[in-house]
């Protein structure tokens, strides 16, 4: 039991841990802020606004020493969502495990990571034979828009091309293969369908039961059982009567823990809140005592298994099962997972857009937002903050004077040392960059220093986007008025409306500004999707460079009151004069200071009607061209 | 888009002089179509013509074209990248397809490709093919040959396989096809007939190992039968990319053994009549007595001269 949390710097966040243990928990589930997650340090360029935001700031030894602070590593359980950093961050811990007495063999815990290959085949399994250190992310799968079959097919497809992987690089003997294939786990999404839901999980356990005998020859039953945390659905949860999403996220927590052959291991609530903004520590202990009120006075976990012997529930696990395998052997035909991102990606794109386009029509009942939406004003969100966590912009400062600090202090030599150390074995393909990576920990590098260290040996990967390949998921007559608007107004300019479309800042979920992009597509512009993790410069250098006539901003991080201003004053610099409108997590209090620094429209969750969205931005365009005709 | 729109023969001059922050705004002209924007597109390419330059515009043009999926957009972003280091500017015209159905595009990418936004030696313009066949987009030709004027690279990257090279490989100096593993397309074509063969193959994902090894020494053989001199190239462009480098040379040295003017009259021939069929589709054409007499009319003058006055000659003898 535990709950994902963590914000501003590592003392508070100790605090934090601390009283939540004391209320019970019994795990750590470490959220980072984002400049931690994609490896930079609070100074950097990238990181402005989003220091200590959506988590802890943690950029060196120092940091973790403080945030494990009275805290028994030995008999913790601890999750750390992150992908990128995540080697250098267990090597955190674990440095800061051995410089308190704690042997590595004792840390329990899994990290979610994707620099997969490395990982696995170079020993890490040895080393620290309590850490799971993959972690297949489906959670992702459900929150980009996937079914239940696509997410069972694509996590599974995920898993197979990881392991065929490490087997074809021969470096684990074959009679220790078992442990590699015992040690991962799987974190899972669950959603508000929750019979269909748990029936998914049933799926997934019984793929993967069969991939273990049948495909990696795993003998050991126990090294086949299907293990996985979850996080429940946030993509489901809504920003309108926000307080309905409490029994949302009770059914979904449902999903995941009814029936025993299907059980998650670890389970962590988001907070009812999660739509509006940062939870607070009152919303995070509510998302507690869910669990609590599920585990300890339910009778949930009196029974064996539920389903035994139901027809009902067995029909519903075949059914996945065969979708799942259809679909996975699709991914095959492609090449296996790591080829068929692109096919996997555009995928999930077009469901996600159908299911959008399903709420929008009414054809899918969300209760407050399509349906029932006349309300009583909630005394939940009434105070000053609107019921949600605002992190005090000092928090940044004081984070960039710490590590320039932290770097003036200590032994340069050696650092120095340990990262010409870490980027020689990173060049060669043989040797495990784990202890080079703790002893840089040691020394007291940074975040920042050991990625820019393993950036500039490997380079920048820049995953494909997907969107491109994505169908038409909506109804050519629903569209063809805003067709018609757009040629009559690409005419008056003289070319098609072009739309510039990115994400400002660290936050990688790019499925708003995907659905934004690709219906704007279906409505006749052409659209140049500039991806995510964007400074200003580099959206007000593309909207020069492309020539676009309306600029469309994504940001869910919560630092919009930061980035936005940044990038209307980049693109003013930039002498691009076009409408900028912008959406995401932004409270409606947020909204009335955006205008005011220059944003034509904002949009906040509740804003779901895309077509309406797209009215107002062939309205802005054709304003603008007017205005400019008149001149 | 700003108040005053820049005017067109001044955004002309200064790519003629080099001056490639004029760029942008250039495309914004010449992408224009319609005929109230006609005389502003032929006003800003009367500068960058051969008559102006005193000369072909000095700037390679290469093509970069194959599959979906076969690697095109890293390769892309491992090219711009080395001709960066080499102190080359770049110019890459992207295109992708638009769709039948809305008319409308997405545009990818320029996400895939990491730039110094500070850095205006380097421009990527992504445009959408509207309805033309053959990959490119409706003013892709004009805007290359200006481009060229400016830049030292100008790529124009291109998605299809099978008949979209003819285009490119009229417009470009240089045209490298761009071929996956595991992936028959390519080979098949050459071996049919359906595709002339490029002027450099590449096979990309060389870190797949056997597989891309395969295909290189398939298309190779094929290559060879068909008795030509085409070059094969592995590489691999995820970073760190191995073969870019050599990639580069080859393409240059390619570049330096062509009869420049020759290829490029051929490509604004080809490019006015584009550019009239557009305006004046198949009646015009006919105006003109066919494709045939139009081709010959454009080949008369020498030297070629610069697109503006080849759309001239044909309107003249259609009577427009």
């Amino acid at each position: 039991m535990r709950t994902y949390s963590g914000h501003s710097n590592a003392k508070k966040s100790n605090e934090l841990y601390r009283t939540n243990l004391a209320k019970g928990q019994t795990g750590l589930s470490i959220a980072f802020d984002l400049p931690t997650q994609t490896g930079y340090d609070a100074d950097h360029e990238l990181a402005r606004g989003e220091v200590g935001k959506v988590g802890v700031s943690v950029a060196h030894k120092g940091d973790m020493h403080t945030l494990l602070d009275g805290i028994p590593l030995g008999e913790m359980n601890t999750s750390m969502t992150i992908n990128a950093t995540a080697m250098w961050l267990l090597s955190l811990y674990i440095a800061t495990g051995d410089e308190n007495g704690v042997d590595q063999a004792e840390l329990s815990g899994t990290t979610q990571n994707d620099i997969l290959k490395e990982y696995l085949s170079r020993g890490t399994y040895n080393n620290v034979p309590k850490w799971n250190p993959i972690n297949i992310c489906s959670y992702h799968l459900q929150e980009a828009g996937a079914t239940p079959v696509q997410e069972i097919a694509y996590a599974m497809s995920n898993a197979i091309a990881v392991l065929d992987a490490v087997r074809d690089r021969g470096e684990v003997p074959e009679d220790e293969f078992h442990k590699v294939f015992g040690r991962i786990s799987f974190f899972v999404n669950a959603g508000i369908r929750f019979i269909e839901e748990h029936a998914k999980l049933r799926a997934m356990g019984r793929i993967w039961d069969e991939l273990g005998r049948d495909r990696y020859g795993v003998t050991d039953e126990k090294m086949r059982r299907f293990r996985y945390g979850v996080q429940v659905n946030s993509l489901g949860l809504t920003e309108s009567q926000p307080e309905n999403n409490l029994q949302r996220i009770v059914l979904e927590a449902l999903a995941v823990t009814i029936g025993r052959d299907a059980r998650a291991r670890a389970l962590q609530l988001p907070a009812w809140n999660e739509a509006l903004g940062l939870p607070r520590p009152w919303d995070q202990q509510w998302a507690l005592r869910i669990q609590q009120v599920l585990a300890f006075e339910t009778d949930l976990l009196d029974y064996p298994d539920i389903f035994e012997g139901s027809k009902v529930m067995d029909g519903l696990v075949d059914e996945l099962v065969q979708g799942a395998k259809a679909e996975m052997a699709v991914v095959e035909e492609h090449g296996g997972a790591v080829n068929a991102v692109p096919y996997m990606k555009a995928a999930l794109v077009e469901s996600n857009s159908r299911r959008l386009g399903r709420i929008e029509s009414g054809e899918q009942i969300v209760v407050g937002q399509n349906k029932f939406a006349s309300t009583e004003e909630s005394p939940l969100t009434a105070d000053a903050e609107g019921g949600i966590m605002t992190i005090d912009p000092e928090v940044e400062r004081e984070l960039i004077d710490e590590v320039r600090k932290w770097r003036s202090e200590r032994d340069q030599a050696a650092v120095d040392e340990a990262l010409a150390a870490l980027a020689d074995a990173a060049r060669d393909d043989s040797i495990n960059l784990m202890p080079l990576s703790i002893a840089a920990a040691k020394a007291g590098a940074t975040t920042g220093e050991w990625s820019a260290t393993l950036r500039d040996v490997f380079g920048e990967y820049r995953a494909p986007t997907g969107i491109g390949d994505a169908a038409v998921t909506v109804d050519d007559v629903v569209l063809a008025g805003l067709r018609e608007r757009v040629e009559q107004v690409s005419d008056q300019l003289g070319r098609r409306i072009k739309i510039l479309i990115g994400k400002p800042g660290l936050d990688g979920h790019s499925n708003g500004s995907e659905q934004i992009s690709v219906r704007a597509r279906d409505c006749g512009m052409d659209v140049v999707y500039d991806g995510i993790r964007l400074t200003p410069a580099q959206i007000a250098n593309s909207a020069v460079q492309e020539g676009v006539h309306v600029v469309g901003l994504s940001i869910l991080s919560g630092s919009h009151m930061e980035l936005i201003p940044n990038v209307i004053e980049a693109l003013r610099e930039a002498g691009v004069d076009v409408p900028v409108v912008c959406g995401g997590i932004i409270p409606e209090a947020d909204a009335p200071k955006l205008i005011e620094a220059g944003v034509a429209r904002v949009y906040t969750p509740k804003d779901f009607e895309l077509n309406r969205i797209m009215g107002d931005i062939i309205d802005l365009v054709a304003a603008k061209a007017g205005a400019t005709a008149v001149a | 888009m700003n108040a005053n729109p820049p005017d067109p023969a001044e955004l002309g001059r200064r790519l003629a002089a080099r001056d490639r922050t004029a760029a942008p705004a250039a495309l914004n002209v010449i992408e224009q179509t319609g005929e109230r924007h006609a005389a502003d597109v032929a006003a800003l390419l009367a500068e960058v013509a051969p008559e102006k330059l005193g000369g072909d515009a000095p700037g390679m043009i290469v093509g970069v074209t194959g599959p979906p999926g076969a690697g095109k957009s890293t390769l892309l972003s491992e090219l711009v990248a080395k001709w960066r280091e080499r102190g080359k500017s770049v110019a890459v015209l992207a295109i992708d397809p638009s769709s039948k159905r809305s008319g409308g595009s997405l545009l990818g990418d320029r996400a895939r490709i990491r730039v110094e936004p500070g850095d205006t030696d380097v421009l990527i313009r992504s445009t959408a093919t509207a309805t033309r066949l053959g990959g490119l987009a409706p003013a892709t030709r004009e805007a290359a040959l200006a481009m060229a004027a400016a830049f030292d690279v100008v790529i124009v990257e291109t998605v299809g396989v099978g008949q979209s090279e003819t285009d490119i490989a009229e417009l470009a100096d240089s045209v490298v096809v761009i071929v996956q593993p595991a992936s028959g397309d390519v080979l098949q074509f050459i071996k049919s007939g359906v595709m002339e063969i490029p002027d450099l193959l590449v096979v990309t994902k060389s870190d797949l190992g056997a597989p891309a090894t395969r295909a290189a020494r398939e298309l190779m053989g094929t290559v060879k039968t068909l008795g030509s001199h085409t070059p094969v190239l592995l590489v691999s462009s995820l970073p760190p990319s191995t073969g870019v480098d050599e990639l580069i040379d080859t393409v240059e040295s390619h570049h330096a053994s062509l009869d420049l003017p020759a290829s490029r009259a051929e490509a604004r021939r080809a490019a006015a009549l584009d550019a009239f069929v557009h305006e004046h589709g198949e009646r015009g054409l006919r105006a003109v007595g066919g494709r045939r007499a139009a081709q010959r009319l454009l080949a008369e003058p020498s030297p070629t001269p610069g697109l503006p006055r080849l759309v001239e000659l044909l309107q003249d003898a259609a009577g427009y």
